[in-house]
């Protein structure tokens, strides 16, 4: 006993850390194929030595990478490096073939017809056909599958309705043959291509998922794909490399040998591996340093499609006022907001539908024709005297001359990015210019959407980042039926000029009663667009060959590094 | 000591499962839920998520459920880690976060009982001064300064160590170094002032009355006595930073079970919110009892009863 050293207490901790250690060896994540190595080169792969091993930072680890349960852009950027839609946007935004090398519509806009390409395979080597789809988009509109996308993507397909509810064979899909996938709508849908792009629609492979259910995506070797790149390595929050898949259609054209989406939630730690070029790409930029990356090469900016937004819930005392609504809306300095508040991270809103979004000729954007139209934009950001003055006349009219009488209400947010120094803008910008005080009420993320969602508030904020490119996927939020209709505004002349413009095979009618209903939600001021979101990012100005789409995404599958 | 062994692990059961509900039922009076997006989810997928989560059920028929899976070591299935289990996570980033709070902890003994008895020994001296100087130091500044400023110095600016990942020695340089400043610092003052006390203790002068070297006297006698508290300090330090810290994970991109802890929580993550609660909670009590049983080893005047 006397012998026992006097450092046992040490003895006793290194005892533990060595099971420890131990017993992490085995736990070790195991890769059959590359392990990269933090800044150097990793062993190439299948011997191709001149192609590049990329790593590039867009967000934390996913929550998923199953194209059907999938909601978040980083999520969704993964899927679409390593499957294929039928139809994909090319690096101009132009829908090109995919999986499919052609499709026709018929006359009546309600049977789309995709001939797939010859010789498709999946990662595993196993052919690809079109019972492929067929499975993939009845797992996406099975309610045991609970796909957030199902309604959004699939809502048109005949008998959406009754797959809901789990009669899966009355949807109106079937392949005929094995190059030959034909779907069938149950009314015309003038963007349904543009639908057919989306994640969630891409092939899964039906003998994988069945082996393997929910787990099939944790593992290289299960998780089969169809697209440019193949999973080779996931360890959660850290990284997941994705390898250059040889069974791909069009391999010749891919330059990469793999891509590391480096799983940084840190926006310091990820600039500082930027900066000692551990990575070549970074989407979390701490904001911090924006003012001071400005105008340098490396740093970008550009607009994806969406809009920042403020929601008055219209039914409550004193909001269902629309006079009360456009008062704060026109007086709040879009234009300081967006570049001075949010360092121009984001753009002044001019009007709710904002740029990127496409019209119904080929090449011409919504935004643009809303312009013509009216003249003007909805927001004139630059002379804002003009919309103040106009601000304080509305107030007055609605009864609350220079805010006398005005009742203290409650802006929510939640407390991240730039949604606390919007907030306290707001509250001193209605103070001041329409002498109206208001209180900030900042909430959790768990508890604020469904406090907003209940309406069990009185002024919120909100945004809504575009799932496809089609106006309506923003305009329809106000339909008093839409599950997103945070602010409550309800107007059935709004809901039936919808309802007809979604179910036109017109497309000039299409987008002429979306102009229409745009107006009309502007016009009553249901909600106060006040920005529209970008992307920011830094990106090593050697790493060439990649692009950016108003989507949020970024494709590095063609990148090269001079 | 046997028995006093089972007792503790009877005790432990009780104290774990105490734990277990009432974080259960903490958990669900909180607002909020797991399916929260900008974007509001279909009824019917919403109705299949609850029912393959069992959120449909009653709390207390969940609780039921919940608590004979635990029996059987199966901790559920995670809600926001979709397809993985809550045993698949712990298995999988606990051994990260033990290897690298384990060094931490070995390193902040190496430094910290040294420096304590250094301190001690040098009391009034420039050295003390250093020394206190530095353990406060060490406890006054967050760690998420040490990590900043540590990757700045030797990734950014020397660039002699890699920003994130741990597929080297030198990844683990910087994570250690940041989890073992707080508690070396810690276990110098712990050391010192406890050195300090053994020092005056009539034994002490006894040995060295009796002719043995500062040295012997020390090693032999102080040491073994003045390390005590920093044994007890060691059992709860041990499961909390072999558990992982969140803000170290977060900046060094450690896939580590510390940031499971307030991602859970915020993502409202139940079943990894009871998982890695349970977990942390067993190894607390884990560590306690062998504290206890270290202490008799090194003071055979403890019993333990």
């Amino acid at each position: 006993m006397k012998k026992m050293s006097l450092v046992l207490a040490a003895v006793m901790a290194t005892g533990v850390i060595l099971t420890a250690c131990g017993g992490s060896k085995t736990a070790q994540p195991t890769t059959a194929a590359t392990t990269a190595a933090n800044g150097e080169t990793t062993a190439p792969v299948e011997g191709n030595s001149k192609a590049l091993d990329l790593a590039v930072q867009i967000g934390p680890d996913p929550e998923t990478i199953d194209p059907a349960l999938n909601s978040a852009v980083d999520g969704g950027n993964m899927i679409l490096h390593a499957f294929e839609t039928l139809l994909i946007v090319d690096s101009e935004n132009k829908i090109v073939p995919g999986q499919a090398e052609s499709f026709d519509v018929s006359p009546d806009g309600l049977t789309y017809t995709f001939k797939l390409r010859k010789g498709l395979k999946w990662s595993d080597g196993t052919p690809l056909t079109a019972n492929d789809f067929v499975y993939s988009w009845k797992r996406l509109a099975d309610p045991k599958t609970a796909a957030p996308y199902a309604g959004d993507m699939l809502g048109y397909v005949k008998g959406y309705e009754e797959a809901s509810k789990g009669n899966l064979d009355a949807l109106g899909l079937s392949a005929p043959d094995d190059n030959t996938f034909v779907v069938e709508l149950s009314a015309p849908c003038v963007y349904f291509s543009k639908l057919v792009t989306h994640g969630s629609m891409v092939p899964v492979e039906k003998a994988t998922i069945e082996a393997n259910a929910d787990q099939w995506t944790l593992k290289p070797e299960t998780y089969v794909s169809n697209g440019p790149l193949k999973m080779i390595e996931w360890v959660p929050g850290s990284h997941i490399t994705f390898a250059k898949n040889e069974n791909y259609w069009d391999a010749d054209k891919v330059t990469l040998n793999t891509l590391k989406f480096v799983l940084m939630e840190d926006g310091n730690a990820a600039y500082s591996a930027y900066q000692t070029g551990e990575v070549s790409m970074i989407k979390t930029v701490p904001t911090e340093e924006v003012p001071g990356l400005k105008g340098k090469e490396d740093f970008h900016v550009e607009p994806i499609m969406g809009t920042y937004y403020l929601d008055f819930q219209n039914q409550k005392e004193p909001f269902n006022n629309p006079d009360v609504r456009m008062a704060l809306s026109l007086a709040i300095d879009r234009d300081y907001v967006a570049n001075t508040v949010m360092q121009g991270t984001y753009m002044p809103a001019t009007n709710l539908v904002g740029p990127g979004i496409s019209d119904a000729e080929p090449g011409s954007f919504f935004q643009d024709i809303t312009k013509k139209n009216n003249g003007k934009d909805y927001f004139d950001t630059k002379d804002h005297e003009a919309n103040v003055a106009k601000a304080k006349e509305l107030l007055a009219k609605a009864g609350y001359p220079d805010g006398k009488g005005f009742p203290v209400t409650e802006y929510m947010i939640n407390d991240t990015g730039y949604h606390k120094p919007v907030a306290e803008y707001l509250q001193s910008c209605w103070k001041e210019v329409l002498g109206i005080t208001v209180d900030i009420k900042v909430v959790e993320w768990a508890t604020f959407t469904p406090t907003r969602r209940a309406g069990d508030y009185q002024m919120a904020r909100d945004g809504w980042v575009y799932d496809y490119d089609d106006p309506s996927n923003m305009l329809n939020l106000m339909m008093s039926t839409s599950g997103n209709n945070n602010a409550k505004y309800s107007n059935p002349e709004l809901d039936k000029l919808l309802n007809e413009a979604n179910t036109t095979a017109d497309v000039a009618e299409h987008y002429a009663k979306l102009h229409d209903a745009e107006n009309m939600i502007l016009k009553d001021a249901a909600i106060a667009p006040v920005a529209y979101y970008t992307d920011f990012w830094l990106q090593n100005p050697k790493l060439k060959g990649t692009w950016h789409s108003p989507y949020g995404y970024w494709f590095f599958q063609y990148a090269t590094m001079d | 000591m046997a028995k006093y062994i089972i007792k503790r692990i009877v005790m432990a059961i009780i104290t774990i499962f105490a734990v277990a509900s009432v974080t259960f039922f903490v958990m669900n009076m909180v607002p909020g839920g797991p399916f929260m997006s900008e974007k509001a989810i279909s009824p019917q997928a919403q109705a299949a998520l609850n029912e393959k989560y069992g959120l449909d059920k009653s709390l207390s028929e969940q609780y039921i459920t919940y608590m004979k899976d635990l029996l059987h070591g199966d901790l559920g299935l995670s809600v926001k880690q979709r397809g993985r289990t809550v045993n698949m996570i712990i298995e999988t980033k606990f051994p990260v976060s033990a290897r690298i709070g384990g060094m931490a902890i070995l390193t902040a003994m190496i430094i910290g009982v040294p420096l304590g008895s250094i301190a001690a020994f040098k009391r009034g001296t420039t050295i003390d001064n250093i020394i206190i100087i530095f353990s406060t130091c060490g406890i006054a500044v967050p760690s998420f300064v040490v990590c900043t400023v540590l990757m700045y110095v030797l990734s950014l600016k020397l660039g002699l160590l890699p920003t994130y990942g741990l597929t080297s020695w030198r990844n683990y340089i910087m994570p250690v170094m940041a989890l073992s400043l707080y508690p070396s610092s810690y276990i110098a003052r712990l050391m010192r002032s406890s050195m300090l006390d053994v020092m005056g203790q009539d034994y002490m002068r006894t040995a060295r009355a009796k002719g043995l070297s500062q040295l012997v006297s020390i090693f032999k006698h102080a040491l073994r006595n003045a390390v005590l508290p920093v044994v007890t300090y060691l059992g709860p330090l041990l499961a909390y930073t072999v558990t992982g810290s969140f803000i170290v994970e977060k900046i060094f991109t450690i896939p580590g079970l510390g940031s499971e802890f307030i991602g859970s929580i915020t993502g409202r993550d139940y079943p990894l919110i009871m998982g890695t609660t349970i977990f942390l909670a067993t190894l607390m009590v884990i560590m306690n009892v062998l504290v206890d049983v270290a202490y008799k080893f090194i003071d055979p005047r403890i019993n333990l009863k």
